[in-house]
Parts: structure tokens; C-alpha cells; sequence
């Protein structure tokens, strides 16, 4: 076979600091992701097609945590055990979305260190883009989202919850809070490889993090809980998708907007620790 | 620096492997490490440059290697467990950093390193093909355009849209082959990936690396030295990471590994009921070493192929035990037991001192060393006990100048031709 005329690719491997040449750091950055792309698919449709193909109750599995906790939730509130100030939507469409908002943030936090561990004996052996597998990662978030996302639209139709035009820009919300929750898994993720404490406080971290965030109830406005909450950043993130989804109206845009910048920000700096830190996280993994 | 033949044969003036001085550090203890890797990864941040002397429990895993590879050459690796091959590898295929050196790689590399890397074995083998190929790199495109090629050369037709997990090993090992060798690089890199599969496939992967041989560089891993041998144009020796040879003599750089036996420590087991004191081994060519094996330092006997081999120990066993079963053990320079010397009966046990002596008419090992271990068993009815046994007790280097086998064992035959 001919060996075709391409312009060759130079790479050069020395113990130099990538970050001493921040200009051809973020070339290499920026082709590593377009590069991924196809990679990323692949993998995406490898693990979701895998996981459903040995699951009798599929997609299924979307539907039932979140149907659970909400029955749990409603009885819970109905019977006065809990003391649940009233929200602004129905409380049952209010805990299911709100679950699903916060289990995709959770997903997309849990994401990096995951693909990270599960692709250890490929990443010691092959050299792919790395980005990939935060991108398959990321598509794997969105279709579970969009699965819940039926159940959601049952619900809003069940209980006739009026939607206005701004249900349009609630996605671009959504994406900010996958983004924090990615930027944040993306930060652990290298230590995460090398100690598996990160993992355990991570599932430890989850359990409180959910009570400091108004999901099961609505946004505090007083006191030191309120404070902390709205401290949270997860809070202006997720109460902006929720608020957009329905009555459209932002109760707190500059907190989004500081947010978000924020998650843009983290997510920079996050991915840049994220390449510098493979090759010696692969050094130190034995695969 | 390198050794390099006289002409490049192809007119790539710059070669597409260069390697300076590259040099890496790992370290022995695990809490260690990992902590020196948060640390390296502090210093990478920061822009410091990495520490370049060791830290305590930290060792030269690759140290100081140079060489330049051009387009048509092979470089065949070569070195015992640990000498630093595979750390070699992953630092040319970029995975991991050296922390010494630099290394130039011009063009699309290509690892036939871990097949059927990233294969789930729910996934039919079609649906892995696709998710390997995208792994090394190979588009959709590439691969729809060569299925059917695919998977003729992998052989399973009748099991490609099964799940791979109902698949055998060496299937799986084809698939991957199969994939991997798809690719077009402009250097290769290839671990020990033909270690596997039956005869019949071995041969069309041969034949599928001399074919990306041709058109690339490539870097070959490989414990076979015939297939060192077979392939490479340049051999680099290396022994506890550093370089021990680089050269364009290929058979050199063979003899030199096979010379780097690792040094070996005679070692004693058994039950106690006998005790072996002495060994006489000689050649036909007249050598004669006596081992004295209470002092337990093995010896070094060098025999020539279809040379004449005598054994003799001086053994006492206790008036109990009846009979007895010796056997001479060769092992291989990786430690497999290519080979044993075993009396057809057992035999008979006498009081006081016994002289047994074995004699090998004609000695038809591969050019290559062995170990040579003994053990005696007492034979009563089917169960065998050790009553004694030396492991390394002799390092023999078998020497032939004509054909370099492949095999352990080369068969002594008589050839006509009409």
C-alpha cells in the first residue's frame, strides 16, 4: 500500500513543563477536542447500548428513583412529618424535576473520575485524545436527561402546569449546571485516580450537598440556612432551569450570571489540570 | 549515539524516531509514588521543571537511551523483565513523560501495544470493531470501506454480530489484530503482540507486519528472538534500563542478551532425606567443571549444538526410602522448562554413595542459555516426594553457528534431496 503524502505530525516529548508554551498548549487543547469527537460517539453508544442491552427493565431505571423519592417526599409531606414551606409549582412536579435537575448535576460531577477509572488499562496503553471520554461522558448525562425529561412532560401535562416562552433559554441554564458539575468532577478527577478517598468523600459529599440545595424545598430566603444556601452554587443554577422551564420569571440573575461565569472559568482550568496531569497519573496507575 | 547502517533505504532525510538521552524514574514503594505524583503534577502546573534526581525509593527505570530510527528500519528491543522495554514504549507512544531527554516522533504513530483495547464484551464484534478502531484512531469511514477485510482477516465470520464475550481468547486476539492492523502509521510500535494465536495466524500477522514494516519505522518488543531475528534491522540490548548494545548485527545483539542471563543463585529443596554433595558435568569438546554443591555457586558451562553432554552427581539417600527417580531440569532464559533428562525406570536405592550419570549423545538445544536444576523424587507407586532438588545449579550456553531456531528444541534429522 502507498504511503500517502500527508504533512507530518511532529510530536516531541521532553520533561519541559507543557505549560512554559500556553500558546501551543491551547492549539493542541482546542484539535484534541475536535479531534475526540468521533471517539466520544463511539464511546457514548458503547456504554449506553451496553447497559441497556443487559437490563430487562431498560429505561425503566430512569423513571423509578425519581418516582420514588417523590412518593416518599409527597406522603412524607402530606402526613406533616416534614415542614416543607409551600413551592411554587405543584409539590410532586416540584420534587421530580427538581430531582432530575439535581441527579443529572450529580452525574455530570460524578462523570470524569468515573470514565477516568473505568478507561485505565486504554488510557495506559493507547493514546487517544482524553477528552473523549469527558465528552461520552457528557452525551451519556444528556440522553439520561432526556429520558427523564418524558417523565417530566407527563407530569407537567398531568398537572397542567402552565409553560411561557422562556422555556426556550431553560437548556442553556441546564448546560451551566452540568458544565459546574464537570468542572468540579474534572478537578478531583486527577487525584481521584491516584486516591481513592476522593471517590468515598465524593459519595460522602453528595447526601449534604443535596440537603444544602433547594430541590426538595423551595429556595430559604432567611436566616444563616438561607445564606448558606444561596452560597451554594449549584442553587442559582438549578432554581434558574427550574424557573425558566415554568413561570419564566429569574428570581435571581446576577447569582446565575456569577455562577455561571464562574463554572466557564473552573471548567478552563479544570480541563487544562485535567491534560497536564495524564501522563503522570498514567505513570502512576498500573493497568 | 546510535549505531546506524551505512544508508538509509529510504530518502526521508530526517529520521522519524529520534530519541536523546531519555531517561525515567520510577519508584518502589506505592504511598510513595502516588504522593511524587501529586507532586510532579504541583511542578507541571507551575511550569518547574520536574526533579531531575531521584527522590527517595526511586529508581532508573530507563536511563540514558539515544537512538534514530528512519522509515524501512526496525528496532528490536530486547531485555529481561523489568530492563524497561515497555516504560521505553509508553514514553515513545507519548502516554508518559521522560524525565531526562527528548524524544522527536515525525508522523502518525501506531501501537499494536493491547488488542482489543476498549472492547466491551456485551457488544457484538462488529459494534467493537468500530469503537477499537475509533480508540486508535482509525475513522468510520476507514473502517466501513474495510469491514469485509476486517473480518476475513479475523476469521470469525459466523461470529461477528455475537456478543464478544461469547468469544475464545484467541478470537478476540484475532479481532483486535485484525483492527489494529488497519492502520497505516508512519511508525510502529509493536509489544509482544505475537505471543498468541495458533501457527496458521501467527504467520498472516507476520506476514501483515512486514507489510507495515516496509513503509514505516517500527519498534519491536519481543521475548522470541527468532522474530527479533526475522524482522528487526537494528537491535537495542537493554539491562536494568540502561542501553547494553546498540547495533545493526541483530545475531550480536541476540548473543549479548543471551549473555545477560540473569545471574543466577543456586537454590536447594527437599525433604532432606538425601543430600547431594557433587557434579561433574562435561562436554565433548573436553570441558569438565565439578560443582561443588555444598558451597552452592552455580557454574557456567559453554557446549556447542549436537555436542555430547555427561551428568554425574554423587547423591545419599536414607536406607528408607526404596526408590528413586532423578531428573535434570533446562529452562529457558524466561524460566519455561523447554526441556528434561529422565531414566526411563526408577532406580534402585543402596546404602552408602551413589553415582548416577546421564549422558546426552547429542545436545539439541536452540543456540541460547538454559538452567540447568535437578531434582530427585522417591518413586513409590504414583506419588512422587522431592527428596532433594537444585535450581540453578548451572548456567549452559549452548553455541551454534549456523541457524538461529525458533524453537527451544531443535530436532536432530537427516535430510535427503533428490
Amino acid at each position: 500500500m502507498p504511503v500517502s503524502p500527508r504533512p507530518p505530525v511532529i510530536n516531541i516529548y521532553q520533561p519541559e513543563s507543557e505549560i512554559r508554551h500556553p500558546l501551543r498548549l491551547l492549539c493542541q487543547m482546542g484539535q484534541d477536542l475536535l479531534a475526540s469527537r468521533e471517539l466520544a460517539w463511539r464511546l457514548m453508544v458503547r456504554d449506553i447500548s451496553a447497559q441497556y442491552r443487559q437490563s430487562l427493565l431498560g429505561l425503566l431505571w430512569a423513571f423509578i428513583p425519581p418516582i420514588i423519592t417523590a412518593l416518599g417526599l409527597v406522603v412524607a409531606k402530606n402526613s406533616g412529618v416534614v415542614n416543607i414551606g409551600p413551592t411554587d409549582l405543584p409539590y410532586p412536579v416540584y420534587v421530580v424535576f427538581s430531582m432530575a435537575l439535581w441527579q443529572t448535576f450529580v452525574e455530570a460531577l460524578n462523570g470524569p473520575l468515573v470514565a477516568v477509572t473505568q478507561a485505565k488499562p486504554m488510557l495506559a496503553k493507547v493514546n487517544f485524545p482524553r477528552e473523549a471520554l469527558i465528552l461520552a461522558k457528557l452525551g451519556e448525562v444528556g440522553v439520561n436527561f432526556a429520558i427523564k425529561l418524558g417523565l417530566i412532560l407527563l407530569l407537567f401535562l398531568w398537572f397542567r402546569i402552565a409553560v411561557t416562552w422562556a422555556v426556550v433559554l431553560a437548556p442553556v441554564a441546564l448546560i451551566h449546571l452540568v458544565l459546574l458539575g464537570t468542572a468540579i468532577g474534572l478537578f478531583l478527577a486527577p487525584l481521584g485516580i491516584l486516591y481513592g478517598d476522593v471517590s468515598r468523600g465524593l459519595t460522602l459529599a453528595v447526601a449534604p450537598w443535596l440537603l444544602l440545595t433547594p430541590v426538595i424545598y423551595p429556595v430559604p430566603t432567611q436566616g444563616w440556612f438561607g445564606w448558606v444556601v444561596n452560597l451554594n452554587p449549584v442553587t442559582p443554577l438549578l432554581v434558574t432551569t427550574r424557573e425558566l422551564a415554568t413561570h419564566g420569571v429569574v428570581s435571581n440573575p446576577a447569582g446565575f450570571w456569577i455562577a455561571s461565569s464562574l463554572t466557564l472559568v473552573a471548567l478552563g482550568l479544570a480541563w487544562l489540570l485535567y491534560r497536564l496531569a495524564m501522563p503522570f497519573l498514567i505513570e502512576r496507575i498500573s493497568a | 549515539m546510535a549505531t546506524r547502517s551505512g544508508t538509509p533505504p529510504t530518502p526521508d532525510a530526517e529520521p522519524l524516531v529520534k530519541v536523546t538521552g531519555v531517561s525515567k524514574k520510577f519508584c518502589r514503594d506505592l504511598k510513595k509514588s502516588l504522593w511524587y505524583g501529586v507532586q510532579d503534577i504541583g511542578s507541571e502546573l507551575v511550569g518547574r521543571p520536574p526533579q531531575a534526581s531521584l527522590r527517595q525509593d526511586e529508581f532508573w527505570a530507563v536511563r540514558d537511551i539515544s537512538f534514530e530510527l528512519h522509515r524501512g528500519q526496525c528496532l528490536g528491543l530486547i531485555g529481561h523483565n523489568g530492563a524497561g522495554k515497555t516504560t521505553l514504549l509508553k514514553m515513545l507512544n507519548g502516554l508518559i513523560k521522560p524525565d531526562r531527554g527528548r524524544i522527536e516522533m515525525r508522523g502518525r504513530v501506531g501501537a499494536l501495544i493491547a488488542l482489543g483495547t476498549g472492547f466491551n464484551p456485551v457488544l457484538t464484534g462488529r459494534e467493537n470493531i468500530y469503537v477499537n478502531a475509533s480508540i486508535l484512531g482509525i475513522s468510520k469511514r476507514e473502517i466501513d470501506a474495510r469491514m469485509e477485510e476486517i473480518i476475513d482477516f479475523a476469521e470469525i465470520e459466523d461470529f461477528i454480530d455475537a456478543p464478544v464475550q461469547s468469544y475464545s481468547s484467541g478470537m478476540t486476539v484475532r479481532l483486535g489484530f485484525a483492527v489494529a492492523s488497519r492502520l497505516n502509521p508512519d511508525i510502529l510500535i509493536i509489544d509482544e503482540v505475537l505471543a498468541v494465536g495458533d501457527i496458521a495466524f501467527k504467520i498472516k500477522c507476520y506476514n501483515e507486519i512486514y507489510r507495515l514494516v516496509k513503509h514505516s519505522a517500527v519498534i519491536l518488543v519481543s521475548h522470541s528472538m527468532a522474530q527479533i531475528a526475522r524482522i528487526s534491522s537494528h537491535c537495542l540490548v537493554m539491562d536494568h534500563g540502561k542501553k547494553a548494545m546498540m547495533t545493526d548485527n541483530v545475531a550480536q545483539g541476540i548473543d549479548c542478551y543471551n549473555q545477560m542471563a540473569p545471574s543466577m543463585t543456586m537454590t536447594q529443596m527437599g525433604d532432606g532425606r538425601a543430600t547431594l554433595d557433587k557434579m561433574l558435568i562435561a562436554t565433548g569438546q573436553g570441558e569438565k567443571v565439578t560443582l561443588d554443591l555444598r558451597r552452592e555457586r552455580p557454574a557456567q558451562v559453554a557446549v556447542r549444538y549436537r555436542d555430547r553432554l555427561t551428568l554425574a552427581v554423587a547423591i545419599r539417600v536414607d536406607p528408607g526410602v526404596r526408590y528413586i527417580r532423578p531428573q535434570f531440569s533446562f529452562l529457558d532464559i524466561e524460566q519455561r522448562f523447554v526441556a528434561q533428562l529422565t531414566p526411563p525406570r526408577p532406580i534402585q536405592n543402596r546404602p552408602g554413595r551413589l553415582i548416577i550419570t546421564a549422558t546426552v549423545d547429542q545436545i539439541s538445544l536452540n543456540q541460547g542459555t538454559y538452567s540447568l536444576g535437578c531434582a530427585f523424587y522417591e518413586a513409590s507407586g504414583s506419588s512422587e516426594i522431592v527428596l532433594v532438588a537444585f535450581r540453578d545449579m548451572v548456567s549452559l550456553k549452548v553455541s551454534y553457528a549456523g541457524y538461529l531456531g525458533a524453537a527451544p528444541i531443535q530436532l536432530l534429522g537427516s535430510w535427503r534431496i533428490k
